[in-house]
């Protein structure tokens, strides 16, 4: 990933060891390096998934800035051990793209857009291994009961609220919640189940 | 709303699919429900797994700066010359205030097994603002270590040979005293000192049989002033 460390000149070699947890730490110490090294780990697929949910760049880059931003904020009220260090971040991620699309009256129910990328064979390592991780969970979604992976879908990548979701599928809202939650659980099933090894938090930046 | 309803909204506030005074009662029932933190931890990591579904596109490289910089900004205190290109972005700033401050106490500030004390009390050695870093000389590593003398060693080093082990070790004058042992067999350590540093004290490595042993048999392979 030569692209990404030319590109990082606040990243020591130091940084690179830590863990996300670790950077986590140092970003509640004010260390921007440390920010900037989460940034790269993590602001690919922060900026995909805004995107996805908010359909424009700038909304997405604003999604992003302002969820680092919550990161740098309250970092020290990060416990380790709870969900996983990324999950956090995208958590801050997500929120604030929803609110914005709601905002902005973007919402789109298409389905996943499956659509081939342009650049077939990926030019860095972090390509390549976005890819390997996206092929994996849509396949995951791809075993989900049609009704529980739409109403995933609708509700994560849309934007949608439960109520609006019952209302557009003219299903009681207990019925969405039901397949919000069957289809959370089926999900992290499906995907332990085909959890070889442990997903990398890191990069190789080598 | 009765409980039950309430936990019933964990699912859709994982999702971010509540409205806001859902949401608002949601987070208001989970400061009280450790029951209801448990289940949302385990689904914010599946919700986090679905953020990979998506085809993820190069961010424009300046977004990078952008952040940098503004968090450079804030810590010097100073007003960040933030570009504003949208009314709805500043109109959004004080509700992503409050659901910060809600996602960090809701979500993360929960009581955790003795297991994970030892993580936190890493975290927090390294979480603290005040704490002096020393970089390790000889290896690549740093040592954390706070006010009150609680230290942490970050470090990156090659795995023990078998059958041996890495020991930290604090100096009490020209006295070795043993700190913890570690297998270096993680991409980075984060080791938590089980001795206090005094401010000043040498703090070395060395390597030595499998357990750790009383006082130090070989040269440090790194070693630091605090």
């Amino acid at each position: 990933m030569t692209a990404l460390v030319v590109a990082s000149p606040l990243v020591g070699r130091e940084l690179a060891h830590l863990s996300d947890e670790a950077l986590i730490a140092l970003v509640a110490r004010r260390d921007e390096a440390a920010l900037a090294a989460l940034y790269d780990r993590f602001g690919r697929v922060a900026y995909g998934l805004a995107l996805r949910v908010l359909r424009d760049k700038s909304l997405a880059e604003d999604a992003v800035q302002e969820a680092f931003m919550a990161v740098w904020r309250t970092a020290d009220r990060f416990v380790a051990g709870r969900a996983k260090a990324s999950s956090w971040i995208l958590t801050f991620v997500h929120r604030r793209a929803v609110d914005l699309v709601r905002r902005e009256e973007r919402r789109r129910a298409e389905p996943l857009d499956d659509a081939p990328e342009v650049d077939v064979a990926p030019g860095t390592d972090e390509e390549a291994w976005l890819r390997l991780r996206r092929e994996r969970v849509q396949s995951a979604l791809s075993k989900l009961p049609d009704q529980q992976r739409e109403a995933l879908e609708l509700a994560y990548f849309g934007g949608f609220t439960q109520s609006e979701l019952a209302e557009r599928l003219g299903q009681p809202i207990g019925t969405i919640k039901s397949r919000m939650f069957s289809g959370l659980a089926r999900l992290r099933e499906i995907l332990d189940e085909t959890e070889t090894e442990p997903w990398p938090t890191t990069h190789s930046t080598t | 709303m009765a409980n039950d309803a309430l936990h019933d909204l964990t699912p859709g506030y994982a999702l971010d699919a509540l409205d806001e005074s859902e949401r608002a009662e949601y987070e208001a029932h989970l400061a009280t429900c450790e029951q209801c933190r448990d289940e949302l931890a385990r689904m914010q990591d599946t919700v986090g797994a679905l953020a990979y579904a998506v085809h993820s596109p190069a961010p424009p490289p300046e977004l990078r700066s952008r952040i940098v910089g503004q968090a450079r900004a804030e810590r010097g205190n100073v007003v960040p010359l933030r570009p504003r290109r949208r009314l709805t972005y500043a109109l959004g700033a004080v509700a992503a205030a409050a659901a910060v401050v809600a996602l960090a106490v809701g979500l993360w500030a929960s009581s955790l097994s003795s297991d994970l004390d030892e993580q936190r009390s890493v975290v927090s050695i390294l979480a603290d603002p005040q704490a002096r870093q020393v970089p390790m000389q000889g290896g690549e590593g740093r040592i954390v270590v706070t006010d009150s003398g609680d230290a942490a060693l970050v470090t990156a080093v090659p795995d023990a040979p078998t059958g041996k082990t890495y020991e930290v070790w604090v100096f009490e004058g020209d006295t070795p005293k043993p700190a913890g042992t570690f297998d270096g067999d993680k991409a980075h350590d984060v080791v938590r000192l089980t001795r206090p540093v005094p401010a000043g004290a040498k703090v070395a490595v060395t390597v030595e049989a499998a357990g750790g042993v009383e006082a130090p048999t070989s040269p440090p392979v790194m070693s630091a002033a605090t």
